[in-house]
């Protein structure tokens, strides 16, 4: 039979291939609704809360995609979303709630402690990590220069 | 038998005397859907868990399977079955209510044909008068066994394929009558170097390969004396290379082959290489093929499950995928 190098090359050569500028219409697109979502909700709280400031109405914001996030998780909706559109649902905020809700959902049969809780952050848990360490090595880079 | 040769013949050829095939609802919208017994309407089936309806789906084809033949649950001797989760929990629970010996086997998706031989064998030697042999497999648990929790919103990659949701089961006998198991090529463990866990077709190819030029080479047959060659769960681009690498060594199947996974979605695109998983193949071969045989339509088969050996763990831990494939000979003799 042939040879594993020979097949290795005989795979990649005639494998099918990710379309990748359909690809990245459809995340540009569908990203970009979740940002006017998300710019609409600052525009209609700037106007209900004249009072706030920015920094507080953007944190409301960022709650309020969250939850709109989670729920469209918990009604089986997100993951339609996130099979059309890749990248363009899972980078925005919404993406971080659906890989926390959507293991909670799927590991409940396992028990509260050892199923939700446990396996709740088994996909974002990498992005916090990640998050937290290049957070603060970025911090004690701006505090030495 | 010469010493390392794969093909056995059996002496007293078992008769498969009846089958039985479940399948999930997107099984059932696929081309073959009508051949199948039963279709379950949600992926549930009133249970708890999807672990649970798969446990549900392989108990229902046993008990249905041994109705269709007319036996009663006391006359299967030995449950041979497998399945895809962890400590093959859906063969071991379902049969905790039947009263008879049990083997659990695990060949990944190739599990069928692992059964049909374990059991040919049991027949054939004299020990068992009826054998039952089951597999399933369930895309809910698999997907969160294998890949990403259910909700998830991640893209599937061109090259995936879809678990499906099906058990099926077999009786076979030494006396009666129905197609026979006449032969088998058991297969060798083939690694060739695929790491891509989404590009399981690519994996199991060479494994197929090697089983099908080893049961010409070792029988002295030729494609054309079967009247279709069906593989497991290659997948549309698993079949190419399939076709390629036999093309190779100088062997056309190209008007006898026919891949399960390939078929059973038909042209569904969303599925994108067609179906997988330790169901497909035996739903197919106990509804569509073996019809065909009982009427006679087609009289040899040379069936060939075939399997991707791989877990999470050695997915992570940046093994390769090794893959097997057994073949099987089914025919009706005069």
């Amino acid at each position: 039979m042939i040879e594993k190098q020979a097949y290795a090359e005989l795979v990649s050569k005639n494998a099918p291939k990710s379309k990748h500028f359909s690809s990245i219409l459809r995340a540009f697109i569908i990203g970009g609704i979740i940002c006017c979502i998300g710019q609409g909700f600052f525009d209609l709280f700037s106007a209900c809360f004249p009072y706030l400031l920015k920094d507080d109405i953007s944190s409301i914001v960022t709650l309020t995609m969250i939850f709109l996030g989670a729920l469209l998780t918990g009604v089986g909706i997100y993951d339609d979303i996130g099979n059309f559109s890749g990248a363009g649902s899972i980078v925005p905020i919404t993406g971080f709630a659906n890989s926390i809700v959507a293991p909670a959902m799927e590991f409940k049969k396992e028990g509260i402690v050892l199923g939700i809780c446990a396996k709740m952050f088994v996909i974002a848990g990498p992005i916090i990590v990640l998050g937290i360490f290049s957070a603060t090595l970025v911090g004690i880079l701006y505090w030495i220069f | 038998m010469e010493k390392g040769k794969q093909t056995i013949i059996f002496d007293k050829k078992p008769y498969i005397i009846g089958t039985y095939s479940i399948v999930g609802p997107m099984e059932a919208k696929g081309p073959y859907g009508q051949y199948f017994d039963h279709t379950i309407e949600k992926p549930e089936w009133d249970e708890p868990s999807f672990e649970k309806a798969e446990c549900k789906m392989h108990r229902h084809s046993i008990i249905h399977a041994i109705e269709k033949t007319g036996l009663d649950e006391s006359d299967i001797d030995a449950i041979i079955s497998g399945d895809l989760l962890n400590q093959i929990i859906s063969s071991s629970y379902s049969v905790r209510e039947f009263d008879s010996v049990y083997l659990g086997l695990y060949s990944a998706c190739s599990t069928i044909a692992e059964t049909l031989i374990i059991g040919s064998l049991l027949l054939s030697g004299g020990h068992y008068q009826h054998v039952a042999c089951v597999t399933s497999s369930h895309f809910c648990s698999a997907e969160r066994q294998y890949r990403f929790p259910l909700e998830l919103g991640t893209p599937r990659t061109p090259l995936s394929q879809w678990t499906v949701t099906g058990a099926g089961c077999l009786i076979l006998a030494d006396k009666g009558s129905g197609p026979r198991i006449t032969m088998a090529t058991l297969g060798k463990v083939i690694d060739y170097k695929i790491n891509d866990v989404n590009n399981m077709g690519a994996a199991m190819a060479p494994a197929a390969a090697h089983t099908i030029l080893t049961h010409f080479k070792e029988t002295g047959r030729t494609p054309i004396y079967y009247d279709a060659i069906i593989t497991g769960d290659l997948g549309k681009f698993g079949s190419q290379l399939l076709n390629l690498l036999l093309k190779d060594e100088n062997l056309d199947i190209t008007s006898r082959h026919f891949d399960c996974g390939s078929e059973i979605y038909g042209d569904d695109k969303r599925k994108f290489q067609g179906g997988s998983g330790a169901g497909c193949s035996t739903v197919m071969f106990n509804s569509y093929f073996y019809n065909k045989l009982k009427n006679k339509e087609i009289n040899r088969v040379l069936f060939v499950p075939t399997g991707a050996l791989m877990s999470k763990i050695s997915s992570l831990q940046g093994e390769s995928i090794p893959a097997i494939a057994q073949a099987v000979v089914v025919e009706n003799l005069e």
